[in-house]
C-alpha cells in the first residue's frame, strides 16, 4: 500500500469516473449547503431543463448573506427593509419547498452562518466531500472533510447530479510546531501563514495544516484555521481528524449513533496522512514566535506582526494603491491608529469560543467613546449559547450592539456596514476595497485584539490587558 | 452556450495585481436572482463615485474600452468571493477573455464554465501586454496561442475538457447527467 495523505485518500474514496487525458474526475458530493446568493440562478437552470435535486436528503439551506441581524418583531420575524433581499430570500423559500430541500429559514432556532451551522448540525462530518457556492466552505475542512467554495454553474451540476467535474489539485504541507503565546490566537496563525506564502501562495493546491500547534488547538479554532485557506488561495484547508474532532462532532443532531458512530470513528482514524506520504510542497511555521497579527492593506496576505511597521513604498503599484485606500504612510506603525468600528463577527470568528474571548476581556469594561462594536454571533444557537452564559449582558453593559445570527458586516450586503472612511478591526476574513461598506478600510484581527482595539478606540497590543 | 473559437481585440490593461472579485462586482450587486445585466456594475467601485457619476480617468469609463474583448490584470486575478456573478460581469460588460500570470482556482472555473477565457501567460509576455501597448491581439482557442501584431506568439495552458466544451458550444452539465449509471452504481457501492 503506498502512503497517502488525508486528501489522497477523502479524494479516492469518493471518484465515481477517474481523470482521464481527455475529462476531469467525476467527484462525489455528500453534502452540499446552500445559501441565498448564489443559489437562484442554479436553481433556474435545473427548472430550464425540467431536472430534479438529485439528492435532496444531502442538501441543506439556510439564509445568511443578505439577512438582517437587527432585532426580531413582536411575531419572531425580523423585518427586511431590502426589497431586493427580501425577494433573493423568499426565492430560497419557494426554491427549497419546490423542490425539497430542508431548509433553515431566518426565524429558525437553526438559522446561521452556513459554515457555522454544518458543524454545528454534525452535518459536517470527517472524510466527507462537502461543497457550497462560498469561498469559506474551506472552513469544513477542520474535520478533515474535503470541502470547497463553488460556483452556481456547479452548485447546479451538485443539484442535478451530486458530482462535480474536478481535476486533482497539488498538496501542501503547513506544518505549525510549538505553543502560542497568551494572547495568541489560531486567527494569528493564519494571518501569519497567508502573510508568509501571500494571497495566491497557495493557489491549484489543497492544504494539510499539521504539526504540534494544529493539534493543540480546539475546533473551532481549527476552523478559524481552515476558512481562510483561500485567502492564500488554496482550494481547500484540511486537519485531520483526532479525538478533539470526534468529541466535538459526538451527541450532535446528525451525527452517527450507537454502533454506526464506533465504526465510524474507526474509520476516521484511518484518514490521517501515513507515515512516509509525500506532499506537492511543504512550509512550517513556528507558534511560539508568533505575535497578534493584524492587516494594514487590501487583501489578507497584507499581515504584520501588531508592533510591526507598513512596509516602506516599492513603487509597487499594488501596494502604493492599497496604502491610498487605507490613508496610511509607508513605514509607519499600525499601534495606536484610531478605529471607529469593531465588527466580532463572521464565519471565521462568530462562534461561541470567539465570543468568550472577547467577552473575557470586555467583562467590566466599557467601549472607547465613539466606537461602535457590533458583535453578531454565528448562529442561533449560537446566540442562545452566549445569552445563557450571559456574554450578551457583558456585551450590552461595554456599550456593544448584540445581534441576531448572520454574516453582517463582513460581506456587508444587508445594511450592516462601515461608513466611506471609517476604520474599523474586524474578526472577519477580507479587508478587500470597500468590502464592509463602500470606502470602509478594514483591519483583520483575532477577536482579542478586536475587543481590545474597542476599549481603546485604537489598534492595541491585547498582550498589555491581560491579567 | 455559444462556441468560442478566435477573439481578436485591443487590450484593457489594469496593472493591479490580486484584483479580487469584490472589486470585478461588489457584494451590494449580488442581491439578484436572474444574471443578466451586471456589466454596468462591473467595478463598480473604481468606476464610480459616491454619487454613482463614471470617473473619467478609469480605462473602463474611456470610450476605447467599450469595443475591447480582452482585459489583461496583474497576477492572480478573480481571488477572494466565488461569486460567479464576476465572470457574468464582465461578460455582459462585453469582455470574452482575460489574460494574467495568474487566476484564482475558483474564478478560472466560473469563466470557463461561461465562456470567459483565462488566458494564462508568462511574466514577461505579461509585463508587455500591461503596459496595454500591444494593440491588437488574437486568442485562438483552437491552437491554445495567443498572438500580437508584431509576430510575437505564445501558448497557454487551458484544459483539454473545457477547450472541447468551449469550441462545441457544449455544456458541462450535459456530460454529467450522462454519468448517472455510474453516480448510481457508485452510491450502491457505498450503502
Amino acid at each position: 500500500m503506498p502512503a497517502l495523505t488525508l486528501f489522497e485518500k477523502v479524494w479516492n474514496a469518493h471518484i465515481v469516473r477517474p481523470e482521464t487525458p481527455d475529462t476531469p474526475a467525476v467527484l462525489y458530493v455528500d453534502l452540499h449547503l446552500v445559501h441565498e446568493v448564489t443559489s437562484p440562478q442554479a436553481f433556474t437552470m435545473l427548472r430550464q431543463r425540467g431536472l430534479k435535486v438529485r439528492r435532496p436528503d444531502l442538501t441543506v439551506a439556510t439564509m445568511d448573506h443578505s439577512t438582517p441581524t437587527t432585532p426580531r418583531g413582536p411575531d419572531g420575524r425580523i423585518p427586511i427593509t431590502d426589497s431586493q433581499a427580501a425577494a433573493q430570500i423568499r426565492q430560497l423559500e419557494e426554491n427549497c419547498r419546490e423542490f425539497g430541500v430542508t431548509l433553515h429559514a431566518l426565524g429558525s432556532e437553526r438559522q446561521g452562518i452556513v459554515h457555522v451551522i454544518g458543524p454545528e448540525l454534525g452535518l459536517t462530518q470527517p472524510g466527507k466531500t462537502i461543497v457550497c457556492g462560498d469561498s469559506h466552505t474551506s472552513t469544513h475542512g477542520a474535520f478533515g472533510a474535503l470541502a470547497f467554495g463553488i460556483g452556481t454553474t456547479e452548485v447546479a451540476h451538485v443539484l442535478a447530479t451530486q458530482c462535480l467535474l474536478q481535476s486533482r489539485p497539488k498538496t501542501l504541507s503547513i506544518r505549525v510546531d510549538g505553543r502560542l503565546q497568551p494572547g495568541v490566537t489560531a486567527k494569528d496563525i493564519i494571518l501569519a501563514i497567508i502573510a508568509g506564502i501571500g494571497v495566491g501562495g497557495a493557489t491549484g493546491h489543497v492544504i494539510e495544516y499539521r504539526g504540534s500547534g494544529i493539534r493543540a488547538l480546539g475546533m473551532e479554532e481549527r476552523m478559524t484555521v481552515c476558512n481562510m485557506s483561500i485567502e492564500g488561495g488554496a482550494r481547500a484547508g484540511l486537519i485531520a481528524p483526532d479525538d478533539t474532532t470526534f468529541q466535538y462532532v459526538a451527541g450532535r443532531p446528525h451525527a452517527p449513533q450507537g454502533a454506526d458512530w464506533e465504526r465510524a470513528v474507526e474509520r476516521w482514524r484511518g484518514l490521517a496522512t501515513d507515515e512516509g506520504a509525500a506532499f506537492d510542497r511543504e512550509v512550517t511555521l513556528d507558534a511560539s514566535s508568533l505575535e497578534p497579527m493584524i492587516t494594514y492593506g487590501t487583501n489578507p496576505g497584507m499581515a504584520i506582526p501588531i508592533r510591526g511597521r507598513v512596509p516602506q513604498a516599492t513603487g509597487d503599484p499594488t501596494l502604493d494603491r492599497a496604502l491610498r485606500y487605507m490613508g496610511l504612510r509607508p513605514g509607519q506603525p499600525l499601534l495606536d491608529q484610531p478605529i471607529q468600528v469593531v465588527f466580532i463577527g463572521s464565519c471565521t470568528n462568530s462562534r461561541i469560543s470567539d465570543l468568550r474571548q472577547a467577552a473575557g476581556l470586555l467583562k467590566g469594561r466599557r467601549v472607547a467613546s465613539g466606537v461602535r462594536l457590533l458583535v453578531v454571533p454565528g448562529s442561533q444557537q449560537v446566540k442562545r449559547q452566549a445569552e445563557a452564559e450571559g456574554l450578551d449582558r457583558v456585551f450590552k453593559d461595554a456599550g456593544a450592539d448584540w445581534r441576531e445570527a448572520g454574516c453582517s458586516m463582513c460581506i456587508a450586503m444587508n445594511g450592516d456596514q462601515l461608513r466611506p472612511g471609517e476604520y474599523a478591526v474586524s474578526t472577519s476574513n477580507r479587508n478587500f476595497e470597500g468590502r464592509q461598506g463602500p470606502g470602509g478600510r478594514t483591519f483583520l484581527a483575532s477577536p482579542l485584539t478586536a475587543a481590545a482595539a474597542a476599549l481603546t478606540g485604537r489598534i492595541t497590543d491585547v498582550r498589555g490587558m491581560l491579567n | 452556450m455559444e462556441p468560442v473559437r478566435r477573439i481578436c481585440s485591443r487590450l484593457v490593461a489594469l496593472p493591479i495585481a490580486n484584483i479580487d472579485t469584490d472589486q470585478i462586482i461588489p457584494a451590494s450587486f449580488l442581491k439578484v436572482t436572474i444574471r443578466e445585466g451586471l456589466g454596468k456594475h462591473l467595478f463598480h467601485g473604481w468606476r464610480y463615485d459616491s454619487a454613482g457619476r463614471p470617473l473619467g480617468d478609469f480605462i473602463l469609463n474611456r470610450p476605447e474600452a467599450r469595443q475591447a474583448r480582452i482585459l489583461v490584470a496583474g497576477d492572480n486575478f478573480g481571488c477572494g468571493s466565488s461569486r460567479e456573478h464576476a465572470p457574468w460581469a464582465l461578460l455582459d460588460f462585453g469582455f470574452r477573455a482575460v489574460i494574467s500570470s495568474s487566476f484564482a482556482s475558483i474564478f478560472r472555473n466560473n469563466a470557463l464554465k461561461n465562456g470567459l477565457l483565462p488566458v494564462q501567460v508568462e511574466p514577461e509576455l505579461h509585463r508587455r501586454l500591461l503596459t496595454g501597448e500591444a494593440g491588437e491581439v488574437t486568442i485562438d482557442l483552437e491552437s491554445g496561442t495567443l498572438s500580437l501584431a508584431d509576430g510575437t506568439r505564445a501558448a497557454f495552458p487551458i484544459e483539454p475538457f473545457a477547450r472541447y466544451c468551449l469550441l462545441n458550444g457544449v455544456d458541462e452539465l450535459s456530460f454529467l447527467l450522462k454519468q448517472e449509471p455510474a453516480i448510481a452504481a457508485f452510491e450502491a457501492r457505498r450503502i
